[in-house]
């Protein structure tokens, strides 16, 4: 009666047997059987007997395969290198004995143009989209870069042209190298920390991005997703020199400047030393020129003033004075004459006008002025007087005093 | 006034432009375009010092982890 809840309450223990059994049903999912997987190779070796024994990796993880002789040979005897991309078809394997899990494959095909291309169309579609490649997105690069980042490896020869071209343009820079790997599975990490290392500092003004050219598989790294993408959102302008010429990589369009090469990007990014020569020389002489002109200038000012002076001197003064005082004198009497018989002129105008105006002239006729005497009023018709009116009768030797009858 | 030694390539011919351009409109007394020239000629002789001396420097940066 006590047993029955100890038998539902104790875990199961297995042996390894069972339990490598156990691991075994579990590795018989389809998906493992027959499966293909695409990776980079790596430790490889080709045992006395035949076998090929290598792992295949990407970034994240690894998986350890075998591929056995009579498999090697019906698949052509293709026999990868370290660094290979490839694409295996094979099924997990368990060996019991030793517990080891592999990859064991049966067919084996380096990774061709075609297979990386279509990826790199989805991706180049999928990015476009999302609007990382937008010009508008793509700033200026500085005009005076005097700090220039590069991500590059040191050893390359790309890093050794760049160089060569800085110090024939532009060696008034300082090149500050954020050293990588530039091909390989572990590249694409490695180029995002050593971007990022350079983003962290607040001392450099452009980062340029390079590597020499190789195969599209050698300049994969630089259509991985990851470094695209960091280069995108890179807070430091960024300029790419990927491969040869024709070569051509998402880096480049994610870049805010693209350049065909290595060299072309150090010379894109630069002014030349000579055109600077060139403008400083020209810079001297306009300064030379002006200067001499403003002197030129201010000895005419000068000049003039003295000239100025010499005009204005107290016994040049005087003497000027006098004579126009002297000038006026005879000028003043000719006015004076000429004045006084305008007015004898104008008074006997005066005097004929006034006399043919003479409002008394009639009275020298012998016609009368009649006047109401209280108000002085003119009386010029019988209307203007009643009968029994206080009159004055004006005569040309004096007045009358009346009255109307 | 900053020393002159220090001042980058960039700073210090930018500084030499715009003298040259305020001496051109030729609106300022003779005691301060003077002076002005005296500036530009010691700014024009250090840029020229700068690019006769330049040598591009290289570092590089721990590897980053």
């Amino acid at each position: 009666m006590d047993q029955l809840p100890l038998l539902f309450n104790t875990p199961v223990t297995y042996t390894v047997t069972e339990f490598s059994r156990m691991i075994q049903s579990v590795l018989n999912d389809d998906r493992l059987i027959g499966a293909t997987v695409e990776g980079e190779v790596s430790e490889f070796k080709q045992a006395s007997s035949g076998h090929y024994y290598f792992t295949l990796k990407d970034s994240g993880a690894a998986v350890r395969c075998a591929m056995w002789r009579s498999n090697v040979q019906r698949n052509g005897g293709f026999t990868p290198r370290v660094g290979d991309h490839v694409q295996a078809r094979g099924t997990i394997e368990l060996y019991a004995p030793r517990g080891d899990i592999s990859f064991i494959i049966d067919r084996l095909k380096p990774l061709g143009v075609g297979d990386l291309f279509r990826q790199f169309e989805l991706l180049k579609a999928q990015l476009i989209e999302e609007g990382l490649f937008d010009q508008e997105n793509k700033r200026d690069l500085p005009i005076f870069p005097t700090r220039i980042g590069v991500v590059t490896s040191p050893e390359a020869a790309a890093f050794q042209d760049v160089l060569k071209v800085l110090r024939r343009r532009f060696p008034l820079a300082a090149v500050i190298l954020s050293p990588t790997l530039v091909q390989g599975d572990s590249a694409p990490p490695a180029i995002v920390r050593a971007l990022a290392a350079l983003n962290a500092r607040d001392d450099i003004q452009v980062i340029l991005i390079c590597r020499g050219g190789g195969s599209i598989e050698d300049l994969w790294a630089f259509n991985d997703e990851r470094v695209v993408r960091a280069v995108a959102a890179s807070r430091i302008p960024t300029i790419t020199g990927v491969g040869h010429e024709t070569d051509s990589t998402l880096v480049d369009f994610a870049a805010d400047m693209r350049a065909a090469t290595p060299s072309n990007a150090a010379e894109i990014l630069t002014p030349d030393i000579e055109t600077l020569q060139i403008s400083l020389a020209q810079t001297r002489r306009n300064l030379q020129g002006i200067a001499s002109g403003i002197v030129a200038s201010n000895r005419q000012l000068l000049d003039d003033s003295i000239r100025s002076l010499r005009r204005s001197s107290p016994t040049a003064v005087i003497a000027e004075q006098r004579q126009r005082v002297d000038g006026w004198g005879e000028r003043l009497e000719n006015r004076q004459e000429a004045w006084l018989a305008l007015l004898h002129e104008q008074l006997h105008s005066a005097a004929a006008v006034l006399n043919a105006h003479d409002p008394m002239a009639p009275l020298h006729k012998g016609y009368a002025l009649v006047r109401h005497r209280d108000t002085g009023k003119m009386i010029k018709t019988i209307a203007g007087a009643a009968t029994g009116d206080a009159l004055t009768i004006q005569l040309q030797d004096g007045e009358l005093n009346a009255r109307v009858e | 006034m900053n020393d002159l030694k220090d001042l980058s390539y960039e700073i210090a011919y930018a500084e030499l432009e715009q003298i040259v351009r305020q001496l051109e409109e030729a609106t300022l007394t003779l005691d301060i375009s003077v002076t002005l020239f005296e500036r530009g000629r010691l700014l024009a002789a250090h840029c020229q010092t700068l690019l006769d001396a330049a040598e591009l420097r290289v570092v590089q940066i721990d590897d980053p982890v």
